[in-house]
């Protein structure tokens, strides 16, 4: 392409989408819509995750060591148990430090107040990676000389799981969704903005333009416009964001949800935004303008 | 040159516009196209600038062989025509200027040459003075004539005016049918379909008439059958 075809087309572009401001408006105006609702959506669903791995890692397995271990003994099962694959930490709870903290969940129960410490064993909470593997993991942990008994929440960690993988299918199933449907509404409202042309394509193709030559200011014109709503519609997420954040810290009943930073996230989310902004925009220019070259 | 040899029409819905025509119109020919409502005079005109293909029969445009043209093509036989349409089809939101640099860019052609090659041409019509006004701000007249700079302006062997005379008064149409004679005798071939039987008569240029999508007569001097009913 000829440097003034290229600055030409550019300039085409950009005039064309300032003289036809109405509708240049309005399909900048649904490309924000559409990339908001999908990346609040795909935000919620990265918190929802988030929070789901924090609930995860709290998940533990408590190993008993065995009363006859001498402490010796039982420094040496910490080491064994660290070396188990999928064990991420290991900390050692002692007979006292359990009664203190099972006494500290009963407050209001006399009954299990001022308990022996000998009645409980020592012990070692134990956190792992991957919770699928928490079956095979307990196995491993008993196989471990000194170890008298384990327990583990499996149930639970199942529950995580399940609650996991649907979350994650029902996510993305609904980010296609949305997607598709952003595709076609935003490709239809510059269908609308071509059709507003047609005589102009049709001037155009009746003095020798080429398709390539009719097609390009399009291009360039649905560039700027999903580049445009992309942009707006990162900083009205992030405001909005930034927002909900500050809402959730400052309710007393929300203290238990994790709000992921923005600043971890505004590089995938801008990133996100500008290849879907540019995807919609140029497709939708393309997928409007084909009819009008067939002839 | 054109050339059409046993050209056949027929629109999908059955309607045969073009029965058999075969006509050669020289080139730097000046010809009228007449014939009344539905005769297929804008099929022909449709024919020759590649917006239907015949169903059978062979078209030559200016060296290019229109029925059987190429998508690649197509627009490369186009630029050898000027087209002029009754109802101007200029663009309400560009300048007289931006009107004619528009179809000159969609050609490839420079800044330098649209500099040079605009103020020529809206001077051949009349309109030096207009090249910042925009359509709504011309009279009727004035508007055929920027939509007759926008065919000459890239220099076309051909201009093809489809009812060009059909908004305007009679002294416009005069003066207007005056200017394409101007045009014809620089060296392009102008090829004017009308209903204008005075106008017609006017000239005494080749008249070629057309009924039923056949030529009924084809002859110099002028239109010297009944009347043209539209």
């Amino acid at each position: 392409m000829r440097d003034h075809k290229f600055t030409y087309f550019l300039h085409e572009g950009f005039s064309n989408m300032f003289s036809h401001g109405f509708m240049s408006f309005a399909a900048i105006g649904i490309t924000v819509a559409c990339l908001l609702i999908m990346g609040t959506f795909t935000l919620v669903a990265v918190n929802a995750d988030a929070n789901l791995k924090d609930m995860e890692s709290e998940n533990e397995i408590l190993a008993f060591v065995d009363d006859s271990c001498t402490p010796e003994e039982t420094q040496a099962i910490q080491e064994e148990l660290r070396a188990i694959d999928n064990v991420t930490s290991v900390e050692y709870i002692s007979r006292e430090d359990a009664a203190k903290s099972f006494e500290e969940q009963y407050p209001d129960e006399e009954m299990f107040q001022d308990l022996d410490p000998e009645i409980f064993r020592d012990r070692y909470a134990i956190h792992i990676a991957d919770l699928r593997q928490i079956s095979e993991t307990k196995t491993a942990i008993e196989a471990v000389p000194g170890v008298a008994d384990t327990r583990a929440e499996e149930q639970i960690a199942g529950g995580f799981i399940t609650l996991r993988n649907v979350a994650t299918v029902v996510c993305v199933a609904l980010i296609l969704i949305l997607f598709m449907v952003s595709i076609f509404i935003i490709s239809n409202t510059i269908k609308l903005t071509t059709f507003d042309r047609r005589e102009e394509i049709a001037i155009m193709r009746m003095v020798g333009a080429t398709n390539g030559f009719i097609r390009w200011p399009f291009v360039y014109e649905g560039f700027m416009i999903g580049v445009l709503g992309a942009a707006i519609a990162f900083f009205l997420q992030w405001a909005l964001y930034e927002a909900v954040c500050q809402g959730v810290a400052a309710n007393d009943s929300l203290q238990l949800i994790r709000m992921v930073e923005f600043s971890e996230l505004w590089k995938p989310v801008a990133a996100a935004f500008a290849g879907a902004g540019v995807v919609v925009g140029v497709g939708g220019s393309l997928s409007a303008i084909r009819k009008f070259l067939q002839v | 040159m054109i050339r059409l040899k046993d050209v056949e029409m027929e629109y999908e819905n059955g309607t045969e516009a073009i029965r058999g025509i075969s006509l050669d119109i020289a080139d730097g020919e000046f010809v009228f196209l007449v014939g009344p409502s539905g005769s297929g005079k804008s099929t022909l005109i449709k024919l020759l600038t590649g917006e239907v293909i015949p169903s059978s029969g062979r078209i030559m445009v200016n060296g290019f062989a229109v029925s059987t043209i190429s998508g690649r093509q197509l627009p490369m036989m186009r630029r050898t025509l000027g087209v002029i349409f009754q109802d101007f089809r200029l663009i309400g939101k560009k300048t007289v200027y931006d009107n004619l640099s528009f179809v000159m860019r969609a050609v490839g052609a420079s800044s330098k040459e649209i500099q040079k090659r605009i103020p020529y041409v809206l001077d051949l019509v009349g309109l030096k003075d207009k090249s910042r006004d925009y359509p709504d701000e011309l009279s009727g007249g004035e508007q055929q004539r920027v939509a007759i700079a926008r065919a000459l302006v890239n220099n076309p062997s051909t201009i093809i005016a489809d009812e060009p005379t059909g908004n305007l008064d009679p002294d416009r149409s005069l003066e207007l049918m005056s200017l394409l004679v101007r045009i014809n005798q620089l060296g392009t071939t102008v090829v004017v379909v009308t209903h204008e039987k005075d106008l017609v008569n006017r000239f005494g240029k080749r008249v070629v008439t057309l009924e039923h999508g056949q030529i009924i007569s084809d002859q110099v001097g002028g239109y010297v059958g009944g009347n043209i009913h539209a």
